[in-house]
């Protein structure tokens, strides 16, 4: 990745949510969905961050695109920081960032027809002509493999996988250069999965995109990335190249996140590292280190420092203070 | 139709749909399912008769509505005066046909303006939330607690003097909050959806998205509610006239013709002078909430009621 451009970076990002309570409808504390999250991401690439559910990944997602105001931090997409620009200011940059969703069957207006969905943000954009519009609509619909008819259809005559199909068309209708997938293939059947996938390994080449690829799926991470981001309670918890974080994974939470993979191999012995308890509540995280409660290697510093991310060879960084600085980022 | 249908359910698997045939929206589903509604169809024919009797009055009526004869009160039913006269002499028959204007212009008019009242500040509540989201609540909720016939009575008593203008806007102001309430509801269902974050997400304005994306998917609740509505209203009119404080005479109301009967020697003798007004208020407000009902059913197909 080194001498890329970078087209994002991330710095100490935080999306709190307030608690509401009581009769005066007061702030009684927050949830920290996304808790001083930094990350670059190179022009080109595919970063995959995985996570279980409520480690903040989609919330980080939607930060990003401006979709959530963040609570404190910079994103400063291309050189300029869009973290705190006016919903005037963010239209004209939010043709370069996208979003494809995880739900194929909520992410589609019902009542608009398929030509109509993906036509919108040109009109939204007012970029183009009619006839330009038209064409382009079809021009999209064949890209994503579906057949120009399908202009004039509605949402609720497509398959899920087909709906993804369109997700993706109209994301890619304003040519971005990033586009974010929330969970993008989680919500359909294994074999379309792979079809879907498929088809944003193709287009990436064709349009030059950057993924962030948001999943739980570790397999599917592994498929599609170039580097893995690994959350945790609305922590980073390890990033780095997909192979080091595969092959040679350094926080307790990721070995013991792999090791829950299922390897089809009946002869391979692995020692399956069970995780104790829940995940706390992001309202009331653990002091110290998030993952202290429930990590098998912790010691009493955890539990009082808050471990920052270190450089660990290779582009690989940990947050755990199992090791120990070469050189901060 | 029939044929349509059939051809439909013939699809070619392998085409997956992609017929060249026109494709059906949401709403034209909707439609479909709704003309099979045999109630409702029957509501639709009742109500059209009553909007023709309306349209044409000056052709159908026999006499002036208003013109009074003190020499020929409560008259029997005659073939100068096919449902009698009332208490000053005036045609029964032809007041019960301009009747038919009063209730369903006053019906109509009083949904539509609650209409646009209740899906106005519904939208701005549920879309924006917050404070303009608190403040509307707690207004609806103002009128919600006051009761509603001793507010229109209080309402109509101080103005004195009312006309038919006056007094739909007096029922659409009182009207307005359960219908809001609806739409805020309907709104903040959508609000989480997430072709509503792809439309921010492509930098749409705020009145692009009440008015592409929230207001066509809350189109159901709007119009079966507005229906419903409007028979609601024409009740209100009824009753408020027959109580004489609704549209004052001599201007022919279905309210007005039966409060002209309220004696004991009227409703005896004359049945043919309040059962009408009765008949029309009944199978009026029935068919529109025939047809509200088969709305509900072609809108949301999934619940029983």
């Amino acid at each position: 990745m080194l001498g890329k451009e970078k087209l994002l970076e991330v710095r100490n990002l935080k999306k709190y949510f307030p608690v509401k309570g009581g009769v005066l409808q007061r702030t009684i504390g927050h949830v920290k969905a996304v808790d001083d999250v930094s990350f670059d991401l190179y022009e080109g690439e595919t970063l995959g961050i995985v996570g279980e559910s409520g480690s903040g990944k989609s919330t980080l997602g939607r930060t990003l695109l401006r979709l959530l105001d963040p609570t404190d931090g910079q994103i400063i997409f291309q050189g300029n920081d869009i973290s705190k620009l006016s919903n005037r200011k963010m239209r004209p940059i939010r043709k370069d960032m996208q979003m494809v969703f995880q739900d194929p069957f909520a992410s589609l207006n019902p009542r608009m027809s398929v030509g109509e969905i993906i036509e919108e943000p040109m009109l939204v954009q007012r970029t183009l002509t009619r006839k330009e519009r038209k064409d382009k609509v079809i021009d999209l619909l064949e890209k994503v493999g579906l057949s120009p008819e399908a202009r004039t259809k509605y949402p609720h005559e497509f398959s899920g996988g087909q709906r993804q199909r369109i997700g993706i068309a109209r994301a890619l209708t304003m040519n971005p250069k990033f586009i974010i997938g929330d969970e993008p293939v989680s919500a359909l059947d294994v074999s379309v999965q792979s079809q879907v996938l498929n088809l944003m390994e193709d287009l990436q080449d064709d349009f030059n995109l950057t993924y962030l690829f948001i999943a739980h799926d570790l397999g599917v991470v592994k498929h599609i990335s170039d580097r893995v981001g690994v959350m945790y309670l609305g922590k980073l918890a390890e990033i780095g190249p997909k192979h080091k974080i595969y092959d040679n994974p350094l926080h307790p939470y990721t070995q013991a996140l792999l090791s829950s993979v299922p390897v089809p191999d009946v002869e391979r012995k692995r020692e399956k590292i069970k995780l104790q308890g829940e995940l706390p509540s992001p309202s009331n995280p653990p002091k110290g280190c998030v993952f202290h409660t429930r990590c098998p290697e912790a010691h009493e510093r955890c539990r009082v420092e808050i471990p920052e991310l270190i450089h660990q060879g290779e582009e690989q960084y940990v947050a755990c203070h199992l090791y120990t600085s070469e050189s901060d980022i | 139709m029939e044929t349509d249908l059939q051809k439909n359910l013939n699809l070619d698997p392998k085409n997956n749909g992609m017929k060249a045939e026109k494709s059906l929206s949401p709403f034209q589903l909707a439609m479909r399912r709704f003309l099979k509604n045999k109630l409702a169809i029957i509501g639709i024919v009742i109500l059209s008769v009553f909007v023709l009797v309306a349209i044409f009055a000056d052709q159908i009526a026999t006499h002036d509505p208003i013109q009074y004869n003190m020499t020929n009160i409560e008259g029997k039913a005659s073939s100068e005066h096919w449902l009698g006269t009332d208490r000053s002499g005036r045609d029964n028959f032809s007041r019960l046909v301009y009747g038919s204007r009063i209730s369903l212009t006053v019906g109509f008019s009083a949904m539509l303006f609650t209409v646009l009242i209740g899906v106005t500040l519904g939208s701005l509540a549920g879309y924006y939330g917050g404070k303009i989201d608190s403040l509307i609540m707690r207004i609806t909720d103002l009128m919600l607690i006051l009761p509603f016939l001793l507010f229109v009575l209080t309402i109509i008593a101080i103005l004195e003097r009312i006309n038919i203008t006056i007094f739909i806007v007096i029922i659409a102001m009182t009207s307005w909050p359960n219908l809001t309430r609806i739409i805020r509801a309907t709104f903040l269902s959508l609000r989480e959806k997430e072709f509503i974050l792809g439309a921010r997400s492509i930098g749409a304005s705020d009145f692009r998205i009440i008015f592409k994306h929230f207001l066509p998917n809350a189109i159901g609740p709007i119009i079966v509610n507005a229906t419903l509505m409007m028979a609601t209203m024409i009740i209100i009119e009824s009753g408020l006239s027959f109580i004489g404080f609704g549209i004052p005479q001599p201007t022919p109301t279905w309210g007005n013709m039966i409060t002209e009967a309220t004696n004991l020697r009227m409703l005896e003798g004359n049945p043919e002078a309040w059962l009408p007004p009765g008949l029309a208020i009944l199978l009026t407000v029935l068919s529109i909430n025939f047809i509200g009902d088969g709305l509900r059913d072609a809108f949301d197909p999934k619940s029983n009621y």
